[in-house]
């Protein structure tokens, strides 16, 4: 009886022991999930998976870079000469137009026929580009000539200035807007609610009596409380049209918008962190301060401030993290256009709008998928080293120096 | 120089200090002593309004420093401070250089500019004979220096603003047997120039620095005299079982 | 200037300050009360949206996220506590509990969007479950887990060390300390924890876009295998991109009104209980 009490026991123990590394493992499943997924999007071909792009043999261009065919099918190159052959204009030859050409019966049954046919129009015509699946390319035509294609290149992902996942033939994943527009509305947001945060963290340690804090430390939490979609819901429903109608713009969903309901989502991480920094103040402290002929205020700025700037700073980067990774009330409020941003009131796209406006479209494997599962990694190791270094700031020694 | 009528003060409904009545003169050193929760800090703090940080306390009676009601209305609270210094128990320089902590008092006063800041802060540090310590390293952070350096810098920092009245709460408390003796010494050497107000739970240290001495119990004065009479002949009894180290 | 009116100014700016953030709260808080409270009634509440959602009710919603929120818990609740008792009571090493802290902080920090891409990846795809309550609830639940672990360990910190010793030398062993000792003199403010935990899972939606959420599907779930709609979810849906955006705006309103209550309603709980078990410790 005893002996299978201990073994109970034991087993138990082994269970605290193994949910000790949860959030360990947690962490770890994610970083596998995330990167195993993102990582795969740089072994894409650049085009479409499974189809390619042919050319008439006469033609002399060899190769052409993934900005290239973009501009072809956008028709922003009309002419050969533009992309390094010779003069003449560029025919676009898109898949489906073979069915227009051709009936059913004409290309066989299971479309038997439809390489051949495939053939004879790219051999009719010298300036052809044709885009169409792998599997219906005529072999052995010598009149037909595969463009050579290479896999997406890292540097096209983090340097392109476009991001249109489903543009055939070429989808681009340029990310620069994108991060860019992260970073505009997170800073922005943070540049507003610093004073803010700042300045009621200072009331409630500094000058607020107890029963003031009582009242108004609720208040705060209750404001981290709110779920993010109902941000989202009242920036769309007052603040959106208030932006339109003060500014007369077009749309009222710019960054500012966005800038202005995150900065009230991160008040509460900034003022509490920054009110806790404050108060861990000594004591001693403050009285040396006032006992020296300070005012109260001078005090604040010139002895506790500094005192508490490690635990401020940190509670400032927190307030960015929070920002940068917020979703929902982003995602309902900035227009979501992908473009690198301008100006604050224009509309704008973060990277985690990005991903719950795209995932749900993206066929599970498929490229697109891919690059979200990418955007998440980025956006994964930019909150990583915020969470981080605030940690380190936090920890700094008041007494390591100045 | 420093006079109290009749001082009554609650924390609450607790009565902290019970109708004293003192009177201290200028440039001498008087030391409060008593045990633990006897109010000797808390009427220490009465001389700078330090206690008027502290909410839901009350105060009656009056308290005179050269002649004027500090508890008036009439009186601004900072400046009372900076002509009434005060040392803490625990050393507590701030957060910046051994220079910015001495200069602070006169910064933050807007007192004079930065020649005179410059040769203040080095007298202010000589009279707390720390100057030939730190004067090759004023930019270094106050932190770097040793409790009892810290300590003599929080006393250079309270004499920077030129102060007639030294406050001084158990200076030499979080100190070494050293650092402690040469606070002593100090203390001995500002005499000429300050008038010195220290609480201390430490009667040899009484006996060796002071020249009154006032004994308080349960927040009242038992007994004020010369530091000689009351540790050699006290007056009352309660006293001499204090001093002889039966209670307490 | 006067260092006496900069000190003035500069206090009434803070004062101001922090009255401008209660403001701030109220406007949102009385937006919301105000427009949806006319919406809510017993019907809102327990029929299905009909009309493309433009009329009737958020039944399944409620149902969803309820069946969403206690399904985290069951798999966040043990964990987070069981871990938390390991951080606090056995794990003797300070540098291994140091490590679990920072991991546990850092998986607080990942936005909740990174967890919606995890719980597709994993859940969805890779286990199996397709969109469905367990792939929704398991997402949920590891977005909680910190939460629960941060407020357990806080709880379990709070006892007096005097009563693991007093335990230890009546000859109990750490785990009878523990469960008989620690745990209920702990146990109220691990349930604050919990409630506080039901108020931030219950308002999540990046979480569940991709891993549970349905647009429209009037039908109550019948394994936790399906799919269900989700206030939060509903509300986004409603509010951006419904059939007719003007014409639900009533519907929107009373949704966003339901999931502040469920906040509301959980802050005032978890604070009641607090003050609550706070006083019957103290009184004995």
């Amino acid at each position: 009886m005893n002996r299978l009490r201990k073994i109970g026991e034991r087993i138990v123990e082994v269970m605290l022991t193994l949910s000790g590394s949860i959030t360990s493992l947690a962490i770890l499943l994610i970083i596998l999930f995330l990167f195993k997924e993102g990582i795969g999007l740089f072994n894409n071909p650049e085009i479409e998976k499974g189809y390619v792009l042919c050319l008439n043999s006469s033609n002399p261009v060899e190769k052409l870079t993934p900005y290239q065919i973009k501009q072809i099918f956008d028709s922003e190159i009309e002419n050969w000469k533009e992309a390094g052959g010779t003069d003449g204009e560029i025919m676009l030859f898109r898949f489906d137009e073979i069915f227009n050409m051709y009936s059913d019966e004409e290309l066989g049954e299971d479309y038997a026929l439809l390489p051949q046919k495939l053939g004879e129009v790219i051999a009719q015509n010298p300036d052809i580009i044709a885009f169409f699946p792998e599997k219906y390319l005529p072999e052995g035509n010598r009149s037909v000539k595969k463009l050579p294609l290479e896999n997406i290149q890292v540097q096209d992902f983090f340097g392109g200035k476009e991001w249109l996942p489903t543009a055939t033939p070429m989808a681009q994943f340029g990310v620069l807007p994108l991060i860019l527009g992260t970073l505009w509305v997170s800073l922005f947001a943070i540049l507003i609610a610093l004073p803010l945060g700042l300045g009621v963290a200072i009331y409630l340690s500094e000058l607020a009596n107890e029963r003031t804090r009582k009242l108004l430390k609720p208040t705060i939490e209750l404001l981290a409380g709110i779920p993010s979609v109902v941000y989202g819901f009242f920036g769309l429903a007052v603040i959106v049209p208030l932006i339109q109608r003060t500014g007369h713009l077009p749309v009222g969903e710019t960054a500012l918008a966005g800038s202005l309901i995150l900065a009230v989502m991160a008040l509460p991480t900034i003022i509490t962190l920054a009110e806790d920094a404050m108060r861990n103040t000594p004591r001693a402290m403050r009285e040396a301060g006032l006992a020296l002929g300070a005012t109260q205020w001078q005090t604040i700025y010139s002895v506790v401030i500094p005192y508490a700037a490690s635990g401020i700073t940190a509670a400032v980067v927190l307030g960015i993290g929070r920002a940068i990774g917020e979703t929902m009330a982003v995602l309902m409020v900035t227009g979501n256009a992908a473009v690198m941003p301008h100006s604050l009131f224009e509309p704008v796209r973060t990277i985690p709008a990005t991903i719950a406006a795209e995932l749900g479209e993206a066929p599970a494997g498929g490229t697109h998928y891919q690059a979200l599962f990418l955007l998440g990694c980025i956006l994964f190791i930019i909150t990583m080293i915020i969470s981080i270094s605030a940690e380190v700031i936090s920890k700094k020694q008041i007494n390591q120096g100045l | 120089m420093i006079e109290t009528k009749n001082i009554n003060f609650y924390y609450g409904d607790f009565h902290a200090l019970k109708d004293i009545s003192m009177e201290m003169q200028a440039h001498t050193v008087t030391a409060l002593i008593g045990p633990s929760g006897c109010g000797k800090s808390t009427f220490l703090r009465l001389f700078n309004r330090m206690n008027d940080l502290i909410d839901g306390t009350r105060l009656t009676g009056e308290c005179l420093i050269e002649g004027e009601n500090i508890y008036h209305k009439s009186v601004q609270v900072d400046e009372l401070r900076k002509k009434v210094g005060m040392v803490f128990q625990k050393p507590n320089p701030f957060p910046k250089s051994i220079f910015e902590n001495v200069a602070y008092g006169l910064r933050v006063n807007h007192i004079g500019d930065k020649s005179y800041i410059t040769q203040r802060v080095e007298e202010s540090l000589r009279d707390a004979a720390l100057w030939d310590e730190v004067k090759d390293k004023l930019k270094k952070s106050a932190f770097e220096l040793s409790g009892g350096q810290q300590q003599r810098l929080c006393i250079a920092r309270a004499l920077a603003i030129s102060p007639s009245i030294l406050l001084m709460d158990e200076p030499a408390s979080a100190l070494d047997p050293i650092s402690t003796s040469k606070i002593e010494e100090l203390i001995h050497s500002l005499k000429k120039d300050y008038t010195i107000v220290i609480v201390t739970h430490n009667m040899q240290q009484a006996a060796r620095v002071s020249d009154k001495t006032g004994f308080f119990m349960l927040g009242e004065l038992i007994e004020y005299n010369d530091t000689k009479k009351m540790f050699l002949n006290p007056e009352k009894e309660q006293t001499q079982n204090y001093i002889t180290g039966r209670f307490g | 200037m006067n260092r006496k009116t900069t000190q003035k100014i500069a206090f009434i700016t803070f004062r101001s300050l922090g009255l401008l953030v209660v403001a701030i709260l109220f406007w949102i808080l009385g937006f919301i009360i105000y427009n949806g409270i006319s919406v809510i009634s017993w019907e809102f509440l327990t029929t299905a949206p009909t009309e493309g959602m433009t009329a009737g009710g958020i039944f399944p919603a409620i149902v969803g996220t309820l069946c969403l929120t206690l399904g985290s818990l069951v798999l966040s609740f043990p964990l987070g506590v069981m871990s938390a008792i390991y951080m606090s009571e056995y794990a003797g090493n300070a540098r291994v509990v140091k490590f679990i802290r920072v991991m546990t902080n850092n998986l607080g920090s990942i936005p909740s969007i990174i967890f919606g891409l995890f719980g597709m990846a994993l859940f969805v795809n890779t286990l199996g479950f397709g969109d469905s309550i367990i792939a929704g609830s398991f997402t949920l639940g590891l977005l909680a887990l910190p939460l629960v672990i941060r407020t357990t360990e806080e709880a379990l910190k709070a006892i007096p060390d005097s009563y693991r010793t007093g335990s230890l030398a009546l000859g109990a062993n750490r785990l009878q300390t523990i469960r008989r000792v620690i745990l209920p003199m702990a146990f109220p403010n691990i349930i604050t924890g919990l409630i506080l935990s039901i108020g931030r899972v219950s308002g999540e939606t990046a979480p569940i876009l991709f891993t549970v959420a349905a647009y429209f599907l009037p039908k109550l779930p019948h394994s936790i295998f399906d799919q269900v709609m989700a206030l939060p979810y509903h509300l986004y849906v409603i509010a951006t991109s419904g059939t007719d955006i003007e014409a639900s705006r009533p519907i929107a309103y009373g949704t966003a009104l339901v999931l502040v209550l469920i906040v509301l309603l959980m802050n005032l709980l978890a604070t009641t209980l607090r003050r609550y078990f706070g006083k019957k410790v103290k009184t004995n």
